[in-house]
């Protein structure tokens, strides 16, 4: 539906336009105050604002819309089953999200192009932290997509869903990077999560990442935690389904 | 492996295929917490019947519906498909079975031959069999031409009952389920759709649940009356009219002295009565009721030779009233179960 619906088509504008504006400013900043990090690995830092925007906005209709209008019963009366239904939303939304970031990895192509085209060192030619930003985006997004489509199998009301969404990845990316913030590092009951919340912290792998650092651990991080999200989201929409 | 599977798998025209009831309902029951929905539901629909699923509003036809349609588990009993346990094997269950809920929910922003592909593809049609089929669904449903292009979103009410006709018969499933598939209908549309069901008769088993009396007793071969969760009929219309009602009605239409009328009915049968009588029409005609025994239906023909006998009324009319199913209907779901005649219960 995504790839034929109008409304998709005017969210992908709009969203390379907004993502233009961030990396025209990022190359202002850099311009300005010349930084250590490449300038798509500062474009890259931005990563939270369309998570926690455009995923919600993707998803919140998913699940619920179909519950409310009652399009998700008539697909649970065909052969394919609830897991199945669960997928084909999961990787729709999802393969629509990854598609609008490739359509930015334009911009620091023009850059690389228009504004360096005969400097072979300059900092807007660094394809590694691009590489690197654009996988921790297709990583992280498998579980922000999943958690969305989570979002939207709990309720009938898309705005609550959208809601919801919007809050839980809220708290899974800047919550612990706010939690770090506060002062009570040093309390005793903090100290045993302190390794558990920097393990979460997206900001963590996107570094990483950036650096071209290929570690294990957040890929079976976020591919685990999907897993783990689309079957909860089955169960709900077959708990809710069925009874 | 399946049950079912394990044996091969009949064809649609062998014996062993054309014994198998399309539908059968094994000591069903459903609860809602405390609430009974349905309770020891017991029934089978033959192969190629259309069955009339009547009901008050919450006597348990949807629930019914869902559980056959594998959207609801039944809290006891068993629901077979084309003698395959839908609890157990639910997918093979939906692989002979189209299912169109009640207020048919369509896709608002899908277009017509957009949805039906969908559907196809999710009701595994074969890939090359897709367009054709989609072709012959829309011609059978009246849906081509400028139709099959327009968003569903815009269609008149009539049309998107078409369209969840079409939807239930595109993968030629052996059994078809409608849940309320008239309502909010024009009477033009009524009667286009009833003619569609009609074009389905023999090819396909048809269950269609509705309230609206008249609709089932044209469309279908037989009816089966639920009220509160439990069965209480199960018949044709003839049979359930002799078996469930108590007494048959004339109507009478006649000029003359209506008490002298009245005095010569026993000289027809001991049991016939006056019921009612109108005021005298403008050519001093006045409507008779009248009363008698369930099952004496030749009564008319004794009244008649009493009347020219006495030669003392011009007669116009006389006629044997039958009841419709709305009368069957009240009756059925006013009688307890228990005070219901045996040959009622399901056969």
């Amino acid at each position: 539906m995504l790839a034929v619906s109008v409304a998709a088509y005017s969210a992908g504008v709009l969203f390379l336009l907004v993502m233009g504006l961030f990396y025209f400013l990022v190359l202002y900043q850099y311009n300005d105050s010349l930084r250590n990090d490449a300038p798509t690995a500062m474009y890259f830092q931005v990563f939270w604002v369309p998570v926690l925007f455009v995923v919600p906005l993707l998803t919140m209709k998913s699940l619920a819309e179909e519950r409310r209008h009652g399009t998700l019963e008539a697909m649970l009366t065909t052969p394919a089953s609830t897991l199945e239904i669960v997928l084909a939303k999961f990787f729709a939304a999802y393969f629509f999200y990854i598609g609008l970031w490739a359509l930015t990895l334009v911009f620091p192509l023009i850059a690389m192009n228009y504004l360096a085209p005969h400097t072979p060192d300059s900092p807007l030619r660094d394809t590694a932290s691009m590489t690197g930003g654009f996988l921790f985006v297709c990583i992280s997004g498998l579980l922000y997509v999943a958690l969305g489509i989570l979002a939207s199998s709990l309720t009938r009301n898309t705005l609550v869903a959208g809601m919801l969404s919007f809050s839980i990845l809220l708290i899974l990316t800047i919550g612990g990077n706010v939690l770090l913030h506060f002062n009570w590092q040093d309390t005793p009951f903090f100290n045993h999560f302190h390794a558990v919340v920097d393990y979460l912290q997206p900001f963590q792998h996107l570094q990483d990442f950036n650096r071209g650092v290929l570690d294990t651990r957040p890929f079976f991080l976020y591919a685990s935690n999907t897993i783990l999200v689309l079957g909860l989201t089955t169960l709900a929409v077959e708990a809710r389904a069925t009874h | 492996m399946p049950e079912v599977l394990a044996s091969p798998t009949p064809s649609p025209a062998s014996p062993a295929a054309v014994a198998t009831p399309s539908l059968e309902a094994v000591a069903l029951c459903k609860s809602y917490g405390t609430v009974r929905a349905i309770e020891n539901l017991n029934f089978t629909v033959k192969r190629g019947e259309v069955v009339g699923f009547l009901g008050p509003n919450g006597a348990g036809k949807s629930t019914t519906m869902r559980i056959f349609s594998g959207l609801l588990a039944a809290t006891s009993g068993r629901a077979y498909v084309s003698g395959i346990p839908v609890a157990k094997y639910p997918d093979e269950a939906k692989r002979h079975l189209g299912y169109m809920p009640e207020h048919n929910p369509l896709p608002e922003d899908m277009r017509v031959c957009e949805y039906l592909d969908l559907r196809a593809r999710l009701k595994e049609v074969p890939r090359k069999k897709i367009k054709p089929r989609i072709e012959e669904v829309m011609e059978m449903c009246g849906l081509q031409h400028k139709t099959r292009r327009k968003l569903i979103g815009t269609l008149s009410k009539g049309f998107r009952q078409r369209v969840g006709i079409a939807d239930a018969i595109l993968a030629e499933p052996e059994v078809i389920l409608m849940d309320e598939p008239t309502i909010g209908l024009d009477p033009h549309q009524i009667l286009s759709i009833r003619r569609l069901i009609d074009s389905l008769r023999g090819r396909l088993t048809v269950l269609i649940s509705s309230h609206i009396l008249a609709e089932i007793e044209m469309c279908c071969d037989r009816v089966m009356i639920i009220n509160q969760g439990r069965l209480v009929a199960v018949g044709t219309s003839a049979s359930l009219r002799r078996e469930l009602l108590s007494r048959t009605e004339w109507r009478v239409r006649l000029k003359g002295e209506v008490p002298a009328f009245e005095q010569i009915l026993p000289e027809v049968h001991a049991a016939l009565r006056l019921a009612s009588c109108s005021a005298p029409d403008d050519e001093g005609f006045v409507e008779i009721r009248l009363e008698g025994p369930a099952q004496e239906t030749g009564l008319g023909e004794i009244l008649l030779q009493a009347l020219a006998r006495h030669n003392r009324w011009r007669v116009r009319e006389i006629a044997l009233v039958e009841p419709g199913l709305e009368e069957i209907f009240l009756a059925a779901t006013k009688q307890g179960d228990d005070t219901l005649a045996p040959a009622t219960r399901q056969k």
